[in-house]
């Protein structure tokens, strides 16, 4: 019963709103909204395997190697930067101003160093990605607990280990929240340096798609880019739990329940 | 006392800012880089101080501030009449939860070819996209706010009959401030991004729109100059919402963290 319930508060809005959208559009003959039916019918023969490993897969993997980067890069300078007082004061200006500036307009200024290819896209994504990173990693490493940092230091911890268990792991909260910022940041950079200048690629093909007046392909794209999106949040999720249990245990803990 | 500062926070602010500039002017002068792609600092504020005296730059720049003050303004009515009725009905909560983290994230870039079709290079375009992207920002820190209601205060208004409004005015609402206002400050970045993404991508007339001129024509140091704005744009985005939450939350005993969600 009661999973019954929960499975019916899961699934039952999409539901209606499924319908509600299935049915308004059945007879639609506004040439941009077609009838979802039409929508659904041409997804299988638009999303082939072809296309799965010609537009897909090479974006999956800009997407990925530009956010990895981004997060090695921004972790390691962002402990850097939060440990030293002198360089933290020095450089933050700096990097709140690189921060503020939108990160697509960088998409022009990339392609004169590194062309239209796929390095451009990656070089994005990562000067996209690597702020809220970077700024999280300094804020959580500076917030290290002065007890534990005292404690590491009586027993002799350093070095090596002192960063593995008292640093990055105090700063881990931190750590993951700005890398979800710069997953989502992740993500509208790939589409946009793909509809700017590319040959291949999910916002590429959305783009084709539009410009020709292939409507209910242009549907299924925004609806392939929506779950590219949903799934990444959820893999985030995932890892994110695993890596963080102990917090979020601790503060379960620490409000009593 | 470690690392005592021999400088003020400020002046060490100042000679990192300093350093970007001296780095900004060098490295093209001796040729670490080629001029043609970065142009070395002086001539990008030449570029930007011909713009400046040029009234097309100051169209562009009210276009953008234009779509970015509207878009923000109608996600935050929209992010916190939703939120408030969704938070305060537990039933509403339970049933939008699933969808909410479904909408959430998806990307509103994959917006674009549908606002090119049915818009076209006008502001509504942009309008929609930065809508879409702003709303759920507020909506999350709203959710949150309300949820944070104390118990007790909660029952209190209810024994003395509080009506549906008064409850909103006088409880949900101080309680959620703190959090409208983080909603705020994230959606005002969120905003200033699509604001120029539409611009540049699709077109509409704008500061993003303005950069990909200077690019197709070759213009490296205007682009450089126009960025440099964007950047400047942004910080004081930045600036004026965290004063704005500073001053509206004055009363609060503590200006609270952000909702780790």
């Amino acid at each position: 019963m009661n999973l019954l319930k929960k499975t019916g508060l899961l699934l039952g809005l999409p539901v209606v709103l499924l319908a509600i959208w299935w049915v308004a559009t059945e007879n639609s003959t506004d040439p941009y909204v077609p009838p979802l039916s039409d929508i659904f019918a041409t997804f299988p023969e638009t999303w082939t395997v072809e296309r799965l490993t010609h537009d897909i897969v090479p974006s999956l993997l800009r997407l990925l190697t530009g956010y990895a980067l981004a997060v090695v890069l921004g972790v390691t300078l962002g402990v850097v930067v939060g440990s030293f007082q002198t360089v933290r004061n020095t450089v933050e200006p700096v990097l709140e101003f690189f921060r503020s500036i939108p990160p697509p307009v960088l998409i022009p200024v990339v392609i004169l160093f590194a062309g239209i290819g796929d390095s451009m896209k990656v070089i994005v994504i990562v000067f996209g990605c690597i702020w809220p990173v970077l700024l999280n990693t300094v804020e959580g490493v500076r917030a290290v607990d002065d007890v534990l940092r005292d404690t590491s230091r009586c027993y002799g911890i350093g070095g090596a280990s002192r960063l593995r268990h008292l640093t990055l792991r105090a700063a881990s909260p931190q750590i993951f929240a700005g890398m979800r910022q710069s997953l989502s940041l992740a993500i509208i950079l790939m589409v946009i340096s793909e509809m700017f200048a590319a040959t291949n690629g999910l916002g590429f093909t959305i783009v084709q798609f539009q410009r020709g007046f292939a409507i209910p392909e242009m549907w299924t794209g925004i609806i392939v880019l929506g779950l590219v999106g949903v799934t990444l949040s959820l893999l985030f999720g995932l890892a994110e739990r695993r890596a963080l249990a102990w917090y979020f245990g601790l503060r379960r803990a620490q409000r009593g329940e | 006392m470690r690392n005592p500062p021999t400088l003020p926070k400020w002046g060490q602010g100042l000679v990192g800012l300093a350093a970007l500039v001296v780095m900004l002017e060098l490295l093209p002068r001796v040729g670490v880089v080629s001029p043609t792609y970065l142009p070395p600092f002086s001539t990008m504020v030449q570029a930007l101080f011909e713009e400046l005296g040029q009234a097309q730059f100051w169209s562009a720049l009210a276009d953008t501030v234009t779509a970015w003050a509207i878009g923000l303004a109608i996600a935050m009515v929209l992010g916190i009449t939703v939120g408030v009725v969704i938070g305060s009905i537990p039933v509403l909560r339970a049933i939008t939860a699933s969808t909410i983290e479904f909408l959430r994230p998806i990307p509103s870039v994959a917006l674009i070819p549908l606002v090119v079709l049915v818009f076209g290079n006008k502001i509504e375009s942009s309008l929609t996209l930065i809508v879409y992207a702003s709303f759920w920002q507020v909506l999350i820190q709203v959710l949150y706010g309300v949820q944070d209601v104390d118990p007790v205060v909660r029952e209190t208004a209810r024994s003395y009959r509080f009506g549906a409004w008064t409850q909103v005015r006088h409880v949900i609402w101080p309680t959620a401030l703190p959090y409208v206002m983080t909603g705020f400050r994230l959606a005002a970045t969120v905003a200033l991004v699509l604001a120029i993404t539409a611009e540049l991508v699709i077109g509409i007339p704008g500061l993003g729109y303005e950069i990909a001129q200077a690019q197709s024509a070759g213009n490296v140091p205007s682009m450089y100059a126009l960025v440099l704005v964007t950047g400047v744009l942004g910080v004081l985005v930045n600036l004026v919402a965290r004063a704005l939450e500073r001053r509206v939350l004055a009363w609060h005993p503590s200006l609270r963290g952000e909702v780790y969600a």
